[in-house]
């Protein structure tokens, strides 16, 4: 579980990210959703420390991260898997060596055990196969799951997944949920999906905050927020025609 | 922007490429490939340049030594002297500077940009030690080997085209190159070169790990670190030749 509590930030003045105080629950896909611009990437690089809070706490499992020092930080990041907006591959290594990377740095895996786990990854996003290949080589829905596979390879405690299918094809952007969510309860991670993608969050929205002008404005799951009555949620809910069309009552 | 607060920026971030590296293996993997991206393939620009700069400083030094008080010999003698001193050492660096450095820091700036850098740090990767490290210490080992090289084939394009071009003769070139040798210049050579590989890649590596914003600003970072590093080659030379030459 993580646990993130009354967390600040102010970039050149500008409050971007207001006390906000949620619990990410393991074993769940946590959504954090909200418009964009409205804070949601900056939380996240506030909880994995690639942005320093200004104040709060962002508590992994009982270790208050931005508390630890720099071997602790380092200890907890290697639990973590994360997806990023642009894929973030290296550039320099093959889809292989990309998914193994992590191996490569952190465990004594033998040639063979790391292949076996690199294509067991790389098959459960269909990219089987594909090893030799450069990111370059790659279109942008096979980047994002390649990045996937690479986030799942060392079997982390806690997965965050910024706008995993953001640009990507209605079908792909499914298998990906579906991923998210199987290996989510799978291996009891505690993940948590950025997003901004209604289909996303009917599909997978298990404990949901969604974030408005960096507060966290409502929390609830995939139920509740079709019946909400926050006026800003309805509006961001009900933003898209198709959504309209399909859920609104009256 | 206060040129203190950059050097202060360097050195936490030098502070964080000298820490101590986390799996051993996979920096030595690095710093081979790295020797190939950084050295071998700057052999070809190295040997061009150095065998025809040795030929215009010869061909120059003989047109330029006519009066019969100034012994021909003069002309390998001088050769020698500026190709050991200054030219490979300072210039091929300087060449050096452009292309390495240059690469360098848009690689780095690229992977900093497309959030590669914060993938690193992410799986709890040093990224500084492991991007930088690697490349310092790929060019402060191969550095020296490049600038021997072309110090050998300045001498030998010396002689290649003096000779050729009559502007010297054989003996006369051979003579000239062994003539007042002191071994003690070649520390003061080489040194320079470390010092200078150390500068190239570590202010290099500096721009491109801070770059912030887009492509365009990559681009920029890489014109930043070929004009400083440069500058800095040229303000370390004259610090060490003050040095070296000091009575
Ligand atoms: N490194 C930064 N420096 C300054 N401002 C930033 C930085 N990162 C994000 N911001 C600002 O913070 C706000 C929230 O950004 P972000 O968290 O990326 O939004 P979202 O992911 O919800 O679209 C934006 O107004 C953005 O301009
Ligand atoms: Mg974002």
């Amino acid at each position: 579980m993580i646990e993130i509590r009354n967390i600040n930030k102010t970039f050149d003045n500008r409050h971007v990210v207001k006390d906000v105080s949620f619990k990410f629950l393991p074993g769940k896909t946590n959504l954090i959703i909200g418009e964009s611009g409205c804070g949601k990437t900056t939380i996240m690089k506030l909880m994995v420390g690639l942005h320093e809070v200004d104040s709060g706490d962002v508590v992994f499992d009982g270790e208050n991260f931005p508390k630890l020092d720099v071997k602790g930080k380092q200890e907890i990041r290697k639990k973590i898997g994360m997806l990023f907006q642009g894929g973030a591959l290296f550039d320099s290594q093959t889809l292989e060596e990309n998914v193994g990377f992590p191996l490569d740095m952190f465990t004594d895996l033998s040639k063979e055990e790391k292949l076996d786990r690199v294509n067991f990854c790389l098959q459960r996003v269909k990219l089987e196969g594909k090893n030799k290949l450069y990111p370059a080589e790659l279109s942008g829905g096979m980047k994002k799951r390649a990045a996937l596979a690479r986030a799942m390879a060392n079997n982390p405690r806690y997965l965050f997944c910024d706008e995993p299918n953001s640009g990507l094809d209605p079908k792909t952007s499914i298998i990906i949920d579906d991923l998210i969510k199987d290996i989510t309860q799978e291996y009891n991670i505690t993940t948590i999906i950025i997003t901004h993608d209604m289909n996303s969050v009917i599909e997978i929205g298990e404990n949901i905050m969604f974030v408005y002008k960096g507060e966290n404005w409502w929390t609830g799951d995939k139920t509740e927020i079709l019946g909400t009555k926050n006026q800003e949620l309805f509006d961001f809910v009900f933003a898209s025609e198709f959504m309209k069309t399909f859920f609104k009552k009256d | 922007m206060n040129p203190f607060f950059h050097i202060g920026r360097y050195f936490m971030l030098m502070f964080r490429v000298f820490s101590k590296p986390q799996k051993l293996s996979v920096y030595w993997r690095q710093i081979l490939h790295e020797i190939n991206s950084i050295g071998i393939s700057s052999l070809p620009i190295i040997a061009i340049i150095s065998i025809f700069m040795g030929g215009i400083i010869t061909i120059q030094a003989a047109f330029g030594f006519t009066s019969p008080l100034v012994p021909l010999y003069a002309v390998g003698f001088t050769t020698r002297e500026s190709i050991l001193l200054e030219f490979s050492p300072t210039i091929v660096c300087l060449i050096l500077a452009g292309k390495v450095g240059s690469n360098i820091a848009s690689e780095i700036g690229a992977m900093r940009i497309t959030e590669q850098i914060d993938a690193l740090e992410i799986m709890g990767i040093n990224s500084a030690g492991y991007l930088i490290f690697p490349k310092i210490a790929a060019a402060v080992l191969i550095f020296p080997f490049l600038i021997a090289l072309s110090m050998f084939l300045g001498i030998w394009g010396g002689y290649a085209m003096g000779v050729s071009s009559g502007a010297c003769t054989e003996y006369q070139y051979v003579f000239g190159i062994q003539a007042f040798f002191q071994p003690w210049k070649l520390y003061y050579s080489f040194t320079k070169v470390i010092v200078f590989a150390f500068i190239i890649t570590s202010v290099s590596s500096y721009y491109g790990y801070h770059t912030s914003g887009g492509a365009l600003e990559v681009g920029k970072s890489s014109t930043s670190a070929v004009v400083y590093s440069s500058i800095l080659i040229l303000l370390f030379g004259l610090i060490l030749t003050n040095l070296f030459f000091h009575r």
